[in-house]
């Protein structure tokens, strides 16, 4: 039995980081030499695991009501929408996030930064898209933070995410970053992502989302993977 | 036609991961004490030969029926109870990893030959800019290994060994190299 297929859309090197970049140290010794061996997409690929409501707690959107008091820190309001690169929400799929506190520093025991700890503040938080593809937290700022890749070397602040999407191939994560930090020229995590794509990982300040007296609100929107041609009919749409 | 929008570019997961990615459940692609499970686990080295200990790895593969947990499988989606197809671990201080899992049906190819079972890998670590994926088959299917397309496609045995687990007592074995003399086959998808 043969079982015509529709696979997700290749990316290029337009689109992504090199496994390679010199000047990120750690993917020196950690990046495969030899060529990526092509594989044509099967049922593995078009399928994936999609996770929604029963990995999510009541509170795992709001990393500011997590523990006993508030963290420290600016609040914000960090939304958008999940799409695929046809433009259509994808819905229903667990959206993660990791970051540091406000004083830039992570809850993790490997983290030396002497930076305080924030016993209100773990850093961690989960939610699932809606019908529309969107998604919303409520956090604090990360601060900024340095590391070891070069002399004076300090990380943009960002928030780390994580999507599945509804394929093994629209699997992704990546890091948001806030506009206009004037740490971007010296990162090479960011750096390593080509120019033109960039500000794809860079919300944007929303005033409209803000809510007065309260939070700042920054937008960003996601874009996993399209079909490779749109299914003629889609049941789950 | 419209132009498609610019998909969102990958970033290393880095090293403080284990704040918001591990599960309690991770390791369970099927609930223990499901009968007939065993383990798959390996350590994680890179070019040098260390052991990654900061590394995550997830899994996604077929029920042992060949279907997956999934809508969009065209032959209907799994009937297991409990299986959810998927495992997340982050590696050990020692680089090692372990899930817990079954031994997927075989899935006809694009032409309808039958592949030999695998498990479909996704390896995440500070210093990986994007993941890298990779196949887990078992090195107790000689012959249906022979035979399926994927490995044949490989340049030599050599490349198609660091694909293959082999059988140990708590399992199956299955090393990664991320780079290095015995780097693993990695595929683009
Ligand atoms: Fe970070």
């Amino acid at each position: 039995m043969s079982i015509p297929l529709i696979g997700y859309r290749r990316e290029g090197p337009e689109d992504q980081p090199p496994l390679d970049y010199a000047g990120y140290g750690s993917t020196a010794l950690r990046h495969p030499k030899r060529p990526l061996v092509p594989l044509p997409h099967g049922l593995t690929e078009i399928t994936g695991p999609m996770f929604g409501h029963e990995k999510v707690g009541e509170l795992d959107h709001d990393l500011t009501r997590q523990h006993a008091g508030e963290p420290i820190g600016e609040r914000i309001i960090v939304h958008g929408r999940v799409l695929d690169s046809d433009g259509r929400a994808v819905p229903d799929t667990l959206v993660e996030i990791w970051q540091a506190n406000s004083a830039g520093r992570y809850a993790h025991e490997r983290d030396q930064h002497p930076a305080p700890l924030d016993p209100n503040f773990t850093g961690a938080g989960r939610c699932v898209t809606d019908s529309e593809g969107r998604y919303e937290y409520v956090t604090i700022k990360p601060g900024a933070y340095p590391w070891r890749n070069h002399p004076n070397a300090w990380r943009s602040q960002h928030i780390h995410l994580s999507l599945f999407g509804r394929a093994f191939s629209q699997r992704i994560v990546t890091q948001m970053y806030f506009p206009g930090d004037p740490l971007f020229y010296q990162d090479p995590i960011y750096l390593a992502v080509p120019e033109s794509a960039r500000h794809r990982m860079v919300s944007m300040f929303d005033l409209d989302r803000t809510e007065p007296e309260w939070a700042l609100a920054y937008r960003f929107d996601i874009v996993l993977r399209g079909r490779e041609q749109t299914p003629t009919e889609d049941p789950h749409d | 036609m419209t132009e498609p929008l610019g998909v969102t570019p990958s970033q290393t997961v880095g090293p403080f991961y284990a704040i918001g990615l591990p599960w309690e459940d991770g390791p369970y692609v099927v609930p223990a004490g499901t009968p007939g499970s065993f383990e798959v686990h390996g350590t994680v080295y890179d070019g040098a030969g260390e052991a990654v200990p900061d590394a995550l790895i997830e899994t996604w593969q077929a029920d042992p029926d060949g279907r997956f947990a999934h809508p969009d499988d065209p032959r209907g989606a799994v009937k297991w109870d409990a299986f959810r197809g998927f495992a997340r671990v982050p590696t050990t201080p020692e680089g090692t990893y372990a899930f817990r899992t079954v031994r997927p049906g075989r899935l006809p190819s694009a032409s309808g030959e039958l592949q030999a079972p695998y498990i479909a890998v996704s390896v995440f670590a500070r210093g990986l800019l994007n993941r890298v994926v990779t196949r887990i088959y078992f090195g107790d299917e000689a012959e249906a290994n022979a035979a399926d397309p994927v490995l044949r496609s490989l340049a030599g045995d050599a490349e198609r060994a660091t694909l293959v687990a082999a059988p140990s007592d708590r399992g199956y074995r299955f090393d990664v190299h991320v780079q290095g003399d015995h780097e693993t086959v990695f595929f683009s998808i």
